[in-house]
């Protein structure tokens, strides 16, 4: 099982960061996807290279600040959860956790890649350039 | 007009592949004419064995501490130093044709410059400055997989023959075990592909097209970056009559006492013996399902023989661009700078691919600079030890300038008291790999017809542990004298100067974002 946890402090209260991070629907606004579609408990969302991932939607806890998917009905993904946690860090700081484990194994260094580039982008938009 | 810089790379080449290097069975002509009218290095060595962060090094003249690709699929910032940028910023114009692989292949999300360019058929970003300052980039991998614009130009113009490419990968992306050939080797095949449509031949005619773009007084500097021989070994079928593998012998490295290998690779780090036995692969670069005890003596001579087959289509791709350049009136200006970025195992030892191994298999390079030929300069063999942290400042050399503020290594020398009036004293290497909780990390200086490895605290070896090889005595690092206590201060001495020359590594270490 390939594992991997990106993290990022973040200068803003928890409840404003989870109120993006907590809408499945706006993933492709912080996430590098090109688009978001939601139907149900199912999501698609689309890469540059053109892939779609089919998925569903494990948790959505708004009390716990905590989301979390698999990818299903792909060819070459036989196991997948990705898991995003924002916890508060005081009332003005939060850490966003992207936890990504999967097979094939190598899968979750890219995937873990992305959500670098996303977590920096959710700093960018809450911190802005201070 | 000032001078032209052709700097030619093959991928995961040995030393002895070449005529000019004592290689025996590849006809490599066109190679050993540069070799014979310039200046061969006879100790170069890489500043990593895996391919980002050696190509890393060379585009930056830094070593791996510095520039921060500690291993494949860690990706070069794009605002890292490039010695393209310096000379293109004094005009010259610049291209790289071929494998880059400064950025991860296995990027779904398309997130790196390389893999956009090639997915959006273009040979450079509009609206941008040329990425890593090259004005064209037309780029290849291993086959026929991804997004780069060989494997585009196959999809589009010759898709029957994508299939004839090996696998690279398997259905979980691990990079693939399957036999094939005669023997049942790892990652060979004989390919149906007509030679002219396979990689070589592509980066050669890319190369051709990008020169005829230029006008005649025009200083160019053309990265041409062959893929091969670097495995897959799956050259053109129509190619594999030129060395039959039954017709090679087995490469003086390989051991073929099974007794005695083991007792050779026992005597080194322990990670060797973990790969070896199957139970340890700390690196995505080798197939994590194949255990390299079971290479049989005739796979070692099948891998090589393909090998040799695939170095001799390179030794005729860059004859035909030398012509071309030739028929631009250009050869006397032309500098011409060949190498590779790490070397393969190719059976030594047992073992084919590459990893954290630091002997001459994979450490040792060909190295060859033929300057323009209007200078005059006299042909030499260098021995003092050099690296490819030194291509950057010669580029800047060849070019006019002077040593860019951020190269850490001197030019090339023409001879040996050149080297030692430059400082090419020692050459370093580091190793880091951490895949999913298996972690190696290596330190290396060669200086003094020694090499001596130092290990760091790692899963299978902890620091005060290393190998320590006099090259001279023992050109096929068989007896680590790491504990005799005769060379014990000869020891301490190398590592004291490995420690006080290394640079500081940037920390904390850049995220790995790919496999590759």
């Amino acid at each position: 099982m390939g594992t991997v946890r990106r993290h990022l402090f973040i200068d803003a209260d928890a409840d404003t960061v989870w109120g993006l991070v907590g809408a499945p629907e706006r993933l492709h606004e912080w996430f590098p996807t090109t688009s978001t579609r939601m139907e149900g408990n199912k999501r698609w969302i689309t890469l540059a290279s053109g892939i779609t991932f089919e998925e569903d939607i494990v948790t959505l806890d708004h009390d716990l600040r905590r989301f979390q998917y698999r990818i299903v009905n792909n060819p070459i993904i036989t196991s997948h959860l990705g898991t995003v946690d924002v916890i508060p860090d005081g009332d003005h700081r939060c850490v966003v956790i992207y936890s990504t484990d999967m097979e094939p194994e190598v899968l979750a260094l890219p995937i873990g890649g992305a959500a670098g580039v996303g977590l920096a982008a959710l700093k960018e938009r809450f911190e802005g350039n201070s | 007009m000032g001078r032209k810089i052709l700097f030619i790379t093959t991928d995961q080449q040995r030393f002895d592949a070449l005529g000019c290097n004592g290689g025996i069975y590849a006809r490599t002509p066109n190679i050993d004419a540069l070799a014979a009218n310039g200046i061969v290095f006879d100790r170069a060595h890489p500043q990593n064995v895996v391919c980002m962060p050696s190509r890393s090094t060379m585009l930056t003249g830094q070593h791996v501490s510095t520039h921060g690709v500690w291993m494949n699929g860690v990706p070069l910032p794009e605002s890292a130093p490039s010695i393209a940028r310096t000379l293109h910023d004094v005009g010259y114009s610049t291209a790289l044709i071929g494998k880059a692989h400064f950025e991860p292949l296995l990027d779904p999300f398309l997130r790196f410059t390389e893999n956009r360019l090639g997915a959006h058929r273009v040979t450079a970003e509009p609206g941008h400055d040329p990425h890593r300052g090259f004005d064209h980039m037309e780029l290849a991998t291993h086959g026929a997989a991804g997004q780069l614009h060989y494997s585009q130009w196959l999809r589009e113009h010759h898709p029957t023959e994508i299939g004839g490419y090996y696998n690279v990968l398997d259905r979980e992306l691990q990079v693939n075990a399957e036999g094939g050939g005669d023997t049942g080797a790892p990652q060979v095949k004989a390919n149906p592909i007509p030679r002219e449509w396979y990689h070589t031949d592509w980066v050669a005619e890319r190369t051709i097209a990008w020169l005829d773009s230029l006008p005649n007084d025009r200083d160019w500097f053309c990265w041409m970056s062959f893929p091969d021989p670097h495995h897959p070994w799956d050259p053109p079928a129509s190619e594999l009559h030129r060395v039959r593998w039954q017709d090679v012998d087995l490469p003086a490295g390989y051991i073929a006492d099974a007794n005695e290998r083991e007792r050779v690779i026992d005597d080194k780090l322990r990670h060797w013996r973990g790969w070896y036995d199957g139970t340890f692969v700390s690196n995505y670069e080798a197939p994590a399902k194949w255990v390299p005890s079971t290479l049989t003596p005739d796979q070692v001579r099948e891998v090589n023989a393909f090998t040799h087959v695939e170095n001799e289509l390179i030794d005729e791709a860059i004859g035909r661009v030398l012509a071309a350049v030739s028929s631009r009136g250009w050869s006397q200006d032309l500098d011409v700078v060949y190498t590779t970025d790490h070397g393969e195992f190719q059976g030594d030892f047992g073992l084919l691919f590459k990893g954290p191994y630091h002997v001459d298999s994979l450490m040792r390079l060909p190295l060859i600079w033929r300057p323009a030929p209007r200078l005059g300069m006299k042909p030499a063999r260098v021995g003092r030890p050099v690296g490819l942290v030194s291509l950057a400042s010669t580029f800047a050399h060849i070019a006019g300038l002077d040593q860019p503020s951020y190269a850490e290594a001197p030019r090339l020398p023409v001879d040996d008291a050149d080297a030692d009036s430059l400082g090419h004293e020692r050459v370093l290497t580091e190793w880091d790999s951490v895949l999913f909780g298996k972690i190696v990390h290596l330190r290396t200086i060669h200086r003094d017809g020694w090499t001596c490895t130092a290990a760091l605290d790692g899963t299978m070896n902890s620091f005060g542990e290393g190998e320590l090889y006099d090259v001279t005595a023992d050109p096929l690092q068989h007896v680590n004298r790491w504990d005799d206590p005769s060379v014990r201060a000869l020891r301490d001495e190398l590592l004291a100067d490995l420690w006080s020359n290394l640079p500081q590594q940037q920390t904390p270490l850049r995220t790995m974002d790919a496999p590759v």
